[in-house]
């Protein structure tokens, strides 16, 4: 079984691109499941036809404690036999959102969801690992491989590199590796060169290139994957691809982040940003 | 000042035992503790060691939390509030009663001397706890309508989750029409329970002071009593012993106390404080804002009393000074036949104090009065004034211990080869099998009083019954 963490900036289409991956990989016969850990418990709907599924943590609040929950009640089956989880949590400003991932999870182990005959575990995790709920799922023994979806565009590539630092973390202490940066197109200019720039420099791959595709909405629009909407479209093709790719790699790495100043740096060479100009720094438009 | 001093007993001689104990440690642990280890300086007339430091980590220290100073000292004993401690059971059923401030009137009608808590489980970490607070607010004051006021004393999963109590209390406040006090007294704030008291008091100030006031009018002779937490039923002994003096006692804070008389208390002439450690915020807070001054007094054994009320009486007109005189020689001479009885079984004892942070300061004096000698003392989570306060009392010489650890504790016995040990539930057990008589001395042992003239002789009875048992010339300690 391999246990697999999909990270990436808010907005990204992490949970998009995880489930027509999980979607392709579970076309090719393998046997997947997916425990999405984002209190908005969208990680699943595109695998279940579902608005949201019910989430282990509305369960343990309907019933009152994870100790009366069964697997059964929050573990579904959707498109190609993927088994679905979403962890569930609070609405933003209340609560612990990250000892929701961790009861979660604790709860799926506890209850023997990590069945053998799994091929895959993804985990699709909130934009920003902001405390130590969110990074649950590449703690020991859980996932050992991330991917990291981003796109030319300058916060996904500093969230990228901010998370390839967190990785650096966990990777010294434990078995947690880089496998790659997902592109999901923006149709920036030069989008691929400088991903593919910026996965050097990390010390790691552009997995796949995924172009943007107007069929992925239309997808959605019926809650489904372009790989089941669609199978025979080209962009079904290019998630299958992904997942093939996926399935396939054997370059795992510990990552090299880059300083700020470096990463600027590339972002000036491919035009995305200018050199500061010290002279204007903190004057106000009345006063230049 | 003269300097007074024990037998045996010089700076070099306990230095010499400070070290022993440094030299267990490894080096950086011995250099953190040392500061706070040494030899009384009389002649100072200061604080000799280091304090209010965190602990050391991995020694066992006795020390408490920031919640446990507030639920435990500060707000369990007012009677007729419920207190609520927020987040998982164990903090409130662990503090529940331990401290046995006593209290009047009939549980759950006008007392609520019971354990409330909003018991979180998993749901409500992450969910949040607010919505199950505001529920247990209501069904608080639905099934107990004669309280007259609601603590929320966090626990620390709530300041980790964020919980916005002082939001909850407020809106609730209004709804229900009863006050409701938010303390965020997180355990994990501070080095010890001390900051819990602090939090405490600071909550006092914000949220209870001035929103009451005493019916009838103020009188000249109306003073608080504050630091006083009736534990086995000391403010029994103490307000009506000052009543006795021609004082009107308009408040108790906390001990036995009633939240509507603490509100009115910036109308009192005077606040006479016996816990300095736990409420000099309170009392500093009304003198700079409504003028009160405050007066430190010892109620423990007949010659710290007949200082105390004699220092009192000076503030006052002469039919004070005269009742207090009076008070003194009807009592002195009753304390005089129980010490002309025990003092000869207790002359040239030695006791060793390790207590919160007034009480080793505080009883030097009433051990005196049987005839002992206190050849060490220290405080759990005492701040550089009280060992200021601490170093005139205890003999030139003897040892003093911040924080101490059960190590140095257990050393310290072994070289000062105390007769008594008076410390507290968690070092009890240490020094009974090593066949040292020991008084628990934060409860007072299942006992008291202990305040006042009522206090001393319950007082002198179970230190003479504690050492001289015979049972301990059965015990053979292989320690």
């Amino acid at each position: 079984m391999r246990q697999i963490a999909i990270y990436g900036k808010g907005g990204i289409g992490k949970s998009t691109t995880t489930q027509n991956t999980v979607a392709g990989l579970a076309s090719i016969g393998k046997k997947v499941m997916i425990v999405g850990c984002d209190p908005k418990a969208d990680s699943t709907r595109l695998i279940l036809h579902a608005k949201a599924q019910a989430t282990v943590m509305d369960m343990v609040r309907e019933l009152g404690t994870v100790e009366d929950l069964e697997l059964d009640d929050v573990m579904k089956v959707g498109f190609g036999d993927v088994k679905c989880v979403e962890s569930g949590g609070p609405e933003p400003g209340v609560g612990c959102a990250g000892r929701g991932v961790i009861t979660a999870i604790n709860f799926l182990e506890e209850n023997g969801a990590y069945t053998p005959d799994l091929d895959f575990v993804f985990y699709d995790v909130l934009g920003d690992v902001v405390c130590g709920g969110f990074a649950m799922p590449i703690r020991e023994n859980k996932a050992e491989e991330i991917y990291i979806v981003c796109s030319g565009e300058m916060m996904a590539m500093y969230a990228a590199n901010n998370i390839a630092k967190g990785i650096l973390k966990y990777a010294s202490s434990g078995k947690v590796r880089l496998g790659g940066l997902i592109c999901n197109s923006r149709n920036t200019d030069r989008e691929d060169e400088l991903i593919e720039a910026l996965a050097a420099k990390l010390g790691t791959q552009m997995i796949h290139f995924v172009p943007r595709d107007n069929q992925v909405q239309r997808a959605e629009l019926r809650r489904m994957t372009v790989i089941e909407y669609s199978p025979d479209h080209k962009q079904a093709n290019e998630y299958r691809e992904l997942a093939r790719k996926i399935s396939e790699n054997k370059m795992l790495v510990v990552p090299t982040p880059l300083e700020m100043e470096e990463l600027e740096d590339l972002l000036m060479e491919f035009g995305i940003m200018e050199a500061d100009d010290e002279s204007v720094v903190g004057v106000a438009e009345a006063a230049s | 000042m003269s300097i007074t001093t024990v037998e045996g007993i010089t700076k070099e001689s306990t230095q010499a035992a400070i070290d022993e104990v440094l030299d267990m440690y490894p080096e950086k642990g011995k250099k953190k503790r040392a500061p706070h280890l040494a030899p009384n300086d009389q002649a100072s007339g200061k604080a000799c060691v280091k304090s209010n430091k965190k602990t050391v980590p991995g020694v066992m220290s006795a020390r408490g939390c920031a919640y446990a100073g507030a639920k435990g000292v500060v707000w369990g004993p007012i009677r007729d509030m419920v207190h609520v401690s927020h987040g998982p059971v164990g903090c409130g059923w662990y503090s529940w009663g331990t401290r046995r401030n006593l209290m009047t009137g009939q549980l759950g009608v006008d007392q609520f001397g019971m354990q409330f808590t909003s018991d979180f489980q998993e749901k409500d970490i992450v969910y949040g706890g607010d919505k199950k607070l505001k529920t247990l607010l209501s069904e608080a004051k639905e099934l107990f309508p004669l309280a007259k006021g609601i603590s929320v004393l966090s626990e620390c999963p709530v300041g980790l989750i964020g919980d916005d109590i002082n939001a909850v209390a407020k809106a609730t406040a209004k709804e229900l029409d009863i006050p409701i006090i938010p303390c965020n007294c997180e355990g994990f704030r501070g080095v010890s329970q001390s900051l819990g008291h602090h939090i405490s008091n600071d909550t006092i100030r914000d949220y209870i002071i001035e929103t009451r006031e005493f019916s009838e009018p103020i009188g000249p002779y109306d003073i608080a009593l504050i630091g006083e937490y009736n534990i086995g039923g000391d403010a029994w002994s103490t307000k009506p012993l000052l009543e006795e003096c021609g004082f009107n006692v308009k408040a108790v804070w906390t001990g036995d106390g009633e939240m509507e008389k603490i509100a009115a208390t910036h109308q009192v002439r005077l606040n006479v404080i016996h816990c300095y450690r736990s409420m000099n915020y309170m009392c500093k807070v009304m003198e700079e804002k409504y003028g009160i001054p405050w007066i430190e007094l010892n109620f423990f054994g007949p010659t710290k009393i007949k200082e105390s009320l004699r220092k009192l009486a000076e503030l006052f007109d002469d039919s004070i000074k005269e009742k207090v005189e009076a008070v003194i020689a009807k009592y002195d001479p009753v304390c005089q036949a129980i010490i002309d009885e025990v003092k000869p079984r207790l002359d040239g004892k030695k006791v060793m104090i390790y207590v919160g942070g007034l009480r080793p300061r505080h009883t030097i004096g009433a051990y005196e009065d049987l005839g002992m000698v206190c050849v060490g003392s220290g405080y759990e989570f005492a701040h550089s004034d009280d060992y200021d306060r601490t170093t005139p009392e205890m003999p030139d010489a003897t040892v003093v211990f911040d924080d101490a650890s059960e190590i140095e504790l257990e050393h310290f016995a072994h070289t000062m080869k105390p007769d008594l040990v008076a410390s507290g539930i968690k070092e009890k057990y240490m020094f009974q099998k090593m066949g040292l008589p020991f008084r628990q001395m934060h409860s007072w042992d299942y006992s008291g009083p202990y305040h006042g003239y009522k206090g001393f002789p319950i007082f002198a009875r179970d230190i003479d019954m504690a050492i001289n048992s015979p049972t301990w010339n059965l015990v053979k300690s292989p320690f």
